[in-house]
């Protein structure tokens, strides 16, 4: 089965039930391991910095939205590992997916913008469409 | 020597193409930028310009963080205003130099830690009164002067906000630029241009020293100001960089920066340029446009004087009213729209500070009074804060236990003695330090004062709990222990 999976979450809830899928994937096979991604969206840079006191407690405050998510996954017993990228959502994890060879990249079909995704187009279709590798979206 | 070429290698050649095209995006940008913050400095539109190309270049290679952008700026030139109202083009240049100077100071002396202290509320005022202050900048320019200007503005904010949904390559101001200036020597509208505030004049800036009296009147005049924009100057450029580096994941050397824009604002004054700093709105397009290294900057800055002396001519046609547009959306996107739920969320001192920064600079116009204000206010709430020390009394096994928590200092003393009760007579007392710290000779000398009081009316007292730091200084200072001390005057 994939070892190599890749989880895009927000810390909304249609982050947890992507989680829960990834979970039941990845436990078919023990050596699989989960590279749980969360983007810190260029747009809210400016407005992230100005609200934190240093940037330490801005890591621990994006770290923070994705521990509901981690202790998901430890309790499942399945090996992960988290990064923060920096970008445009679609495009970086579009990216990040291309260049790090995931075998399946596993998201959310909505976020936290659910609003925006209709007027914007939502970044699960940005990301199907130029993905190489299988996307599975959780709804 | 192998490191600094390594260095070199990437901090310059790492990303070519993005550093080429986003710097050239930024330098579309900021043309209007640059002319239409000369014309809220009062100057002429090639002060900002020249400031924009020199600050730009010169910043590419002694500064300290790779992918931002500093040109002229808005907070820089709201500063300027009164000095350039009252003594003229002259003085502003032996300001800006003299800014450089106090920079590169700031640097030496690494201020920019302090920049540490500065509280978050504080920051954020600075940044929504900029905003506010950019936009009331803009109002005589369109309020009450013809529709045709009306049109005008709502059209550039139109294309501005509405073209990137769907044409992302070409950046919208440009666009806007282009087609409406294109529109207003057709159609022969009668607007006020940049051409009517002042000239462009399409040739590299040159070398002057400005014309004003070496004497010590002169410094005089233009000390406050240069202290003014140093402090301004570095504030916004830190902040930059903060966000900056957060966009990279990478991190910057804050003070190099800070002696950087020194220099590059004492080249700027000698060549004709107004003081500047780092710019947030065009460090985010920077990097959004794939700009990392030094290069972009650069080029940002090259290019920028490219355009203008290929272009100048048809720069003096852009209309007033497309600036304003373009302006209005630096506003908008200056001001930190999340403060609203900020001030839901945060404790009602940090909101008072916030508040109070940007009135007190919406009303002085000056962003430097403003911050000062907003940090001293805050150190007075701070204060006022860890000096409350709360006392809790219980008596158990008929020994009467006080647990002390909070901060033990000079600013909490008086409420400290005052929670015991001294009437007891021949009682068992502990006092029970492990919540609390005790942080200076005052802090002692209220212990002392009360213990000594209980021992007037024949009560036993025991310190407990006190952390090593505190224990240290009791043991150093305190008079409890000698029997024979009567109440000394604390």
């Amino acid at each position: 089965m994939y070892e190599k999976i890749l989880l895009a979450v927000d810390g909304s809830h249609h982050s947890i039930r992507a989680t829960e899928e990834a979970i039941k994937v990845s436990s078919l096979n023990s050596s699989s391991v989960v590279t749980v991604v969360m983007v810190a969206d260029y747009e809210n840079a400016k407005s992230d910095v100005l609200h934190s006191g240093s940037s330490v407690e801005l890591d621990m405050k994006r770290r923070k939205k994705i521990m509901p998510i981690e202790e998901l996954l430890r309790k499942h017993n399945i090996k992960y590992r988290v990064e923060i990228l920096h970008g445009v959502p679609g495009p970086t994890i579009v990216e990040y997916a291309n260049k790090n060879k995931f075998e399946l990249l596993i998201m959310g079909s909505r976020g936290l913008n659910g609003l925006q995704e209709m007027v914007l187009g939502s970044v699960s279709h940005k990301v199907v469409k130029r993905a190489n590798c299988p996307v599975l979206i959780v709804k | 020597m192998n490191t600094l070429i390594e260095k070199i290698k990437i901090d310059w050649f790492s990303n070519i193409r993005g550093d080429v095209l986003a710097g050239i995006v930024v330098a579309l940008a900021l043309i209007p930028e640059a002319i239409a913050f000369s014309i809220i400095a009062g100057v002429n539109p090639m002060v900002g310009l020249y400031a924009s190309f020199s600050i730009a270049v010169i910043i590419a290679f002694v500064g300290g963080r790779p992918g931002m952008i500093s040109a002229a700026t808005g907070a820089m030139a709201l500063l300027m205003v009164p000095l350039v109202k009252d003594y003229g083009i002259e003085y502003l240049l032996a300001a800006t130099i003299l800014t450089g100077v106090i920079q590169i100071l700031f640097g030496v002396f690494k201020v920019a830690k302090v920049m540490k202290f500065i509280p978050r509320a504080v920051m954020i005022g600075f940044v929504n009164a900029l905003a506010i202050l950019i936009f009331m900048a803009q109002v005589p320019h369109f309020l009450g002067i013809s529709n045709i200007t009306y049109i005008f503005v709502a059209v550039t904010l139109l294309i501005v906000y509405i073209l990137p949904r769907f044409l992302k390559s070409i950046p919208a101001p440009l666009i806007a630029i282009v087609a409406l200036t294109a529109l207003a020597i057709f159609s022969n509208f009668d607007m006020r241009t940049v051409g009517d505030l002042g000239t462009i004049t399409q040739s590299l800036p040159s070398f002057f020293i400005p014309d004003v009296p070496f004497n010590l009147e002169t410094l005089m005049i233009i000390f406050p100001y240069s202290v003014a924009l140093a402090i301004v100057g570095l504030l916004e450029t830190l902040l930059t960089a903060t966000i900056v580096d957060d966009m990279t994941g990478t991190e910057s050397k804050k003070n190099k920066e800070s002696r950087g824009q020194g220099i590059a604002n004492i080249v700027t004054g000698f060549f004709g340029g107004m003081a500047g700093c780092a710019m947030i709105g065009q460090s985010v397009i920077n990097v959004k446009s794939g700009g990392r290294g030094r290069l972009s900057t650069l080029i940002a800055g090259l290019f920028l004087m490219f355009l203008i002396i290929v272009l100048g001519e048809w720069v003096i046609q852009i209309p007033m009213p497309v600036l304003v547009g373009i302006m209005i959306m630096v506003s908008i996107g200056t001001f930190d729209w999340s403060s609203f739920t900020y001030l839901k969320k945060a404790p009602i001192t940090d909101s008072i500070v916030m508040v109070a920064t940007v009135l007190i600079v919406v009303f002085t116009h000056d962003l430097s009074k403003g911050v000062i204000a907003g940090v001293i206010l805050s150190a007075i709430f701070f204060v006022a804060k860890i000096s409350k020390v709360e006392i809790n009394k219980r008596i158990q096994n008929k020994v009467i236990i006080y647990t002390v928590e909070g901060q033990l200092f000079f600013a909490s003393v008086e409420s400290f003695i005052e929670s015991f009760d001294f009437t007891v007579e021949n009682e068992e007392i502990v006092i029970d330090f492990s919540n609390t710290h005790v942080w200076d000779d005052s802090g002692v000398g209220a212990i002392d004062k009360v213990v000594l009081k209980f021992f007037e009316n024949h009560n036993t007292v025991a310190i407990e709990g006190l952390n090593t730091s505190s224990q240290k200084l009791v043991d150093k200072l305190a008079i409890y222990n000698d029997e024979n001390v009567k109440m000394p005057i604390h």
